[in-house]
């Protein structure tokens, strides 16, 4: 098989180790699969070698023999390192390194999330802590209130005649609403209360519940359901027909107050 | 190895005194490619060419690597030389010395010019080019033409 024409001037200066870069590249996967090529470079080695006669003459330094053979002798055969001569690259070392490096990498970005995580998690345990001692608070406030076993005591002016009273604790941005009354005048079987958010906007009564009271005269509402953010100028009880209709008030009005 | 020292040494050390042109540079590259053959004697094949020949390529590239302060562009091993006169004899050697440096008085200076700068100096075609003011083209051409010429004179 005979050389490719096209890579014989590269070839030259392969063989004389004077081509670079992507030329070199080229010629080195080339030489791979091309043995005409391969052969025409033994050849230009050859023609290197002739080249090479054309220095003889000087014979080496004296004493030079005797270093050689003395750096021989302290070197085992087929184990010499040759001082400046760069190792054949490994790539199965190099894969290696490069695993090694690549897992460390992932090992720290590993150790970064499950802090930041760890983070994410001790807040997340502060809040809910903080939350519940707000909850079990708001629960034993709301307990003391509305409980059927609390004690309720109104303190009011000696021989005053009981007149109904309600007391409303309304949250706006949690939405919340409790309310409290007592002094009710009993009810006829077809009539129920109802209490009123009366909006500071000035839209119409929003309905906040139904009660009846207890034999006591006692009543509550805890949290009905409410259109959220709703600023309440007022609240109001109205009596109505227990068939209904509850949506805006139709009844006599028993008591209100502004907020 | 004393048997082959005193046989191709002189080829070896003159080849980088030529180079190098400093004789403990030269010594040193001597001594480094005896220790390769040493090291590794598996690196050269004896059925693909002449011993002489061989650690003259190596000597040549292991002195130009010395003079550009560069690592080895090639392992020994990877370094087949093929030529057809035998420089294991004294006699062959000088009957060889004796050919090519005629045939190298007898080129075109300019042709010459480039095959010395590129094989004792160790100079790329870009660098020849750059130093002479002439195509890259040319210049590879030269160095081609150079060594070919060398190889028909032991052919005839």
């Amino acid at each position: 098989m005979s050389a490719h024409e096209q890579y014989a001037e590269d070839l030259t200066l392969y063989a004389l180790e004077a081509l670079e870069g992507e030329a070199r590249a080229n010629l080195e996967k080339h030489l791979e699969n091309c043995s005409g090529c391969r052969q025409e470079l033994e050849q230009v080695r050859g023609d290197m070698a002739m080249m090479a006669m054309s220095a003889t003459g000087p014979k080496p330094p004296q004493g030079s023999r005797q270093r050689l053979l003395d750096a021989i002798a302290k070197e085992p055969r087929g184990l010499a390192v040759v001082a400046g001569r760069a190792p054949r690259f490994n790539w199965w070392a190099a894969f290696g390194w490069a695993a090694a490096v690549a897992m460390l990498v992932v090992v720290i970005q590993l150790r970064r999330e499950n802090w930041a995580l760890r983070e994410s998690v001790e807040q997340l345990d502060s809040l809910v802590g903080k939350q519940t001692i707000e909850l079990e608070n708001a629960r034993r406030v709301a307990d003391a209130i509305t409980a059927p076993d609390a004690q309720q005591v109104e303190l009011v002016t000696a021989k005053t005649p009981a007149v109904p009273r309600g007391k409303a604790f309304y949250l706006r941005n949690k939405n919340s609403l409790v309310f409290v009354a007592s002094n009710l005048a009993p009810l006829a079987s077809d009539r129920i209360y109802e209490l009123w958010l009366l909006p500071r906007s000035g839209g119409p009564p929003i309905a906040a519940g139904l009660f009846k009271p207890d034999a006591n005269g006692s009543a509550s509402v805890v949290n009905p359901p409410l259109p959220a953010g709703v600023e309440a100028k007022a609240f109001a009880v109205t009596l109505e027909q227990e068939s209904g209709p509850h949506d805006s008030p139709r009844g006599t009005a028993v008591m209100a107050g502004g907020a | 190895m004393a048997v082959l020292y005193d046989r191709y040494s002189s080829i070896v050390y003159s080849v980088a005194l030529r180079v190098l042109t400093d004789t403990v540079a030269a010594e040193d590259v001597l001594e480094d490619v005896f220790m390769q053959l040493w090291g590794n004697p598996g690196s050269f094949d004896s059925s693909r060419g002449s011993l002489g020949a061989w650690l003259a390529v190596i000597s040549r590239n292991r002195a130009i690597d010395a003079l550009r302060k560069r690592c080895p562009a090639s392992d020994i091993e990877d370094v087949v030389v093929s030529i057809t006169p035998d420089l294991a004899a004294d006699a062959d050697r000088s009957r060889v010395a004796g050919k090519v440096r005629e045939l190298l008085g007898t080129m075109p200076a300019a042709q010459r010019a480039a095959l010395e700068l590129a094989y004792f100096e160790g100079l790329t075609h870009t660098e020849i080019a750059a130093k002479t003011g002439e195509p890259l083209g040319t210049i590879k051409t030269r160095i081609r033409a150079g060594l070919t010429a060398l190889r028909k004179a032991f052919q005839e």
